[in-house]
């Protein structure tokens, strides 16, 4: 099959917030870049974040970024190699200045600076108590962002790819990505993108669970793409359970609702997290709220006549306050919860939102080959949710993610205009071979006569992972779950559709990606049962307890054989001193 | 639920179609979005476009019982049926819901849309009061869904002169902010009798637009700016 290819400099697969921040920097420098997206980039799932962009500005209150530094490292339960979290932390008031230049609307103080609110395990001196560090435009942060980007991509003339999605990379004999294979939704026309940087900003899989405050277009095509490529992913087990998804829909509301002053209650009307966190209480980090409120839920304290949801109060903010600050809350919480929070609770459960693990990558973007060393696959690089720098390590703290994206994206777009310059080299050479990958799942696809349902297995695959690697994971349901999993992604090696036309074919779409979702779905499963310990958002029965002597390490789970590997977390900052682990109380 | 929806795929139809389908809901289906993906998982050939379905990114925008909407927000319980649900109006349908929206992107481009400051950048941020930044409220929030621009019939009559409703809130949306220092320039590019003035004030934006939004009373504070800059 004849197949087109088309040059550039460099291919970004994903044009959410990591993906356009990168492009901005690739399109300023003069580079021909193509940005390929599943959907309009303002419809990628950065626009759903609420809360808040975290900066120790230092608007309204002291604050620092060696303060914020400790709090997202104690955050990450000691996972997160401290040279990226502090790399991460000295940079976050330029990106948010940055991003204010470029337009954002933030809300404002009557000083005229950046409004800021306080957020879960963001703290002043080191723990000490609540610190005001997101930076908010009222509750939705991530949509001025994503347009905000979008619109200076507009004016850098960035060249977007709009419904297009990317199927695999392709690399060569020796290891070095040289671009994607990707299809037009519109005609289902294939294409190789032949780059000489190809930079994944895909987002997270948070689908991979049936309780999600994640969007549909969140199924970890490149993760998926990694993985079939020979790529490790790192630290899979981690994934962060949302305190307050609205019972039922799954939609998020803020942790800005608790940052503006409103708290959890169980069926008793007791302000349970004040047993459970002294200090900042309902403040605290997500890991430790979500397991808290599971654990009312548990022990029969849960709220509604099924005993099954905690209730999230506001109202005694005043209608005022949540028009201003919480509007979007208001609105969804009517809409999808049926209640006005100006007058009653929010009925919430902890709910998937946030994939901590990813494609391994350095500070700079650059995809680690393997786990030991620090060896680079050339030409490939990720930014954002999908890799895993680790700046989150076991937990990411809310506002985070924003800044990550800013951040990494950023780093990543810088260190590719430095390695085209320094490369300044023709295009490698395409290996035959280039699209046969792609091109074979296609032609399995269209030509199946029966076979699974891609709803079908999707449903399996997420009531397997809800079922066996939710807040609590147990070591018998680890290992049902695991066997369970594999069950899921060898029905997956038969989707069979209906559907063969060429023009917008959906179903094509979703069966690519739950193939995408197989990896990501399998990768934890197998990653979590072999991590004997809890640590941050992976809480085991059977091991209660943080093992920092056996544990301190980062999971490398490799599609061939199913393997894991270990990586050492790196505790030395760049500059500074390493926070050494101790326990974590909030 | 009974449902009539609007059919179309180039590849195998020769017309349009209405196709009637009744499809069991389950207790949590709550959304009209909830009940097309439970058809979709019937029927896999029936296309459309949906990701967040929390009604922030404006994917499945579309006609429901003859009024442009998001089906993820668009309450089940109060649709009457059969839900006769078709294309958003005046597009060019590449098949099923789904439209090409070209046209209305295109528009939304063309307003220059985004903030133009060509002062040396401080080394914090530009400072803006509260009141400045209010006056962003209602505009800011637009999710390019095109409901309203669908939904306006200059923009079906001249959908490649009209900036139409969406395009419009933009503009007013970068004319209004206060570190924007390009108004004279944003004026010039509305000031013709077809960019702007196409607007007669119907309001089917207004009535239609999924967050709320007032297009026309922005359009109204751009045809004041223009009036006042003549005086």
């Amino acid at each position: 099959m004849a197949i087109t290819t088309r040059q550039f400099d460099a291919v970004v697969v994903g044009a959410g917030g990591s993906g356009l921040r990168a492009a901005l920097q690739l399109a300023e420098a003069n580079l021909r870049v193509a940005v390929l997206s599943k959907v309009f980039p303002t419809r990628s799932h950065t626009v759903a974040a609420q809360g808040g962009v975290s900066a120790s500005l230092g608007n309204e209150e002291p604050d620092n970024w060696h303060w914020h530094m400790y709090d997202t490292v104690k955050g990450s339960d000691y996972l997160g190699d401290q040279d990226a979290i502090e790399f991460m932390c000295r940079k976050a008031n330029e990106a948010v200045i940055e991003l204010e230049h470029f337009g954002m609307p933030f809300d404002r103080l009557d000083n005229g600076k950046i409004y800021q609110r306080p957020f879960g395990g963001h703290t002043s001196n080191y723990g000490e108590r609540a610190v005001k560090r997101a930076c908010a435009a009222a509750d939705r942060t991530g949509h001025a962002m994503l347009h905000t980007l979008y619109q200076r991509n507009v004016r850098a003339k960035t060249q977007f790819f709009v419904e297009w999605m990317a199927l695999d990379l392709v690399r060569n004999q020796a290891g070095d990505v040289l671009g994607v294979v990707a299809m037009e939704m519109e005609t289902g026309e294939v294409a190789i993108l032949h780059a000489k940087a190809t930079l994944l900003a895909t987002g997270g899989a948070g689908r991979i669970y049936s309780a999600s405050t994640n969007a549909f277009i969140n199924t970890g095509d490149g993760l998926g793409m990694a993985a079939r490529a020979g790529i490790p992913l790192e630290d899979m087990e981690f994934w962060q359970f949302h305190p307050t998804g609205v019972a039922g829909a799954g939609v998020l509301i803020t942790e800005g609702v608790r940052g503006e002053g409103g708290f959890l209650l169980n069926k008793n009307g007791e302000r349970f997290m004040e047993r459970y966190a002294p200090t900042v209480k309902d403040l605290a980090s997500r890991d430790v709220v979500a397991r808290a409120m599971a654990t009312e839920i548990k022990e029969g304290r849960g709220a509604g006549k099924d005993a099954d949801h905690i209730l999230l109060k506001l109202d005694h903010l005043g209608a005022d306050v949540i028009d201003k600050r919480l509007p979007g809350i208001r609105e969804i919480a009517k809409k999808f919860a049926n209640v006005d929070p100006a007058k009653d609770p929010i009925p919430v459960v902890p709910t998937c939102h946030y994939q901590m693990g990813g494609i391994p990558t350095n500070m700079h973007g650059q995809v680690l080959a393997g786990h030991s060393g620090n060896a680079i696959v050339k030409g490939l690089y990720a930014a954002g949710e999908c890799a895993c720098v680790s700046v989150h390590g076991a937990n990411r703290l809310g506002t985070n993610s924003l800044l990550d994206l800013l951040v990494f994206g950023k780093a990543s777009g810088e260190q590719v205009v430095k390695d085209l310059r320094a490369d300044a080299i023709a295009h490698q050479d395409l290996p035959k071979d280039a699209a046969d990958r792609a091109l074979a799942r296609l032609a399995r696809l269209d030509s199946a006569k029966s076979g699974e349902s891609v709803h079908e297995v999707g449903a399996e695959l997420r009531r397997t992972m809800q079922l066996h690697c939710g807040v609590f994971r147990f070591p018998d349901s680890l290992a049902e779950g695991v066997r369970k999993i594999n069950e899921v992604a060898e029905r997956a090696g038969r989707l069979y559709f209906k559907d063969k036309s060429k023009v917008f074919n959906t179903a094509r779409v979703e069966a690519l990606e739950l193939e995408n979702l197989v990896e990501v779905a399998v990768s934890t499963m197998v990653s979590a049962h072999a991590r004997q310990e809890s640590r941050g958002a992976h809480d085991r029965s059977d091991f209660p307890n943080r093992d920092d002597a056996n544990w301190m390490k980062h999971t490398f789970w490799y599609k061939e054989g199913n393997r894991l590997e270990y990586r050492p977390v790196n505790l030395k900052p760049l500059t500074v001193e390493s926070f050494e682990p101790k326990a974590r109380v909030y | 639920m009974r449902l009539s929806i609007y059919r179309y795929n180039p590849d195998v139809d020769a017309q349009p179609y209405m196709q009637d389908y009744d499809i069991e809901l389950e207790p949590t289906d709550r959304m009209l979005l909830d009940a097309l993906v439970r058809l979709k998982s019937v029927d896999d050939t029936f296309a459309f476009r949906r990701s967040c379905r929390e009604g922030v990114c404006g994917s499945d925008a579309m006609n429901i019982n003859g009024k442009n909407g998001l089906a993820c927000i668009t309450k089940i319980a109060d649709l009457k049926e059969p839900v006769v649900i078709r294309p958003l109006p005046g597009l060019p349908v590449i098949r099923d819901l789904i439209v090409d929206m070209s046209q209305f992107f295109k528009q939304y481009h063309s307003v220059t849309p985004y903030v133009v400051n060509d002062a040396p950048r401080p080394e914090t941020e530009r400072l803006q009061s509260p009141e400045d930044r209010e006056e962003l409220n209602g505009l800011y929030e637009c999710i390019l869904c095109a409901c309203c621009s669908t939904s306006c019939p200059s923009f079906w009559w001249n959908p490649d002169k009209f900036v139409g409703p969406a395009g419009l809130l933009q503009a007013y949306r970068f004319i209004a902010d206060t570190r924007d220092q390009a108004t004279n320039e944003r004026l010039d590019n509305l000031e013709d009798p077809y960019r702007l003035f196409r607007c007669h004030s119907i309001m089917n934006c207004v009535d239609v637009c999924p967050k709320g939004l007032n297009p026309t009373k922005a359009i109204g504070k751009i045809k004041d700016l223009l009036v006042k800059r003549t005086v």
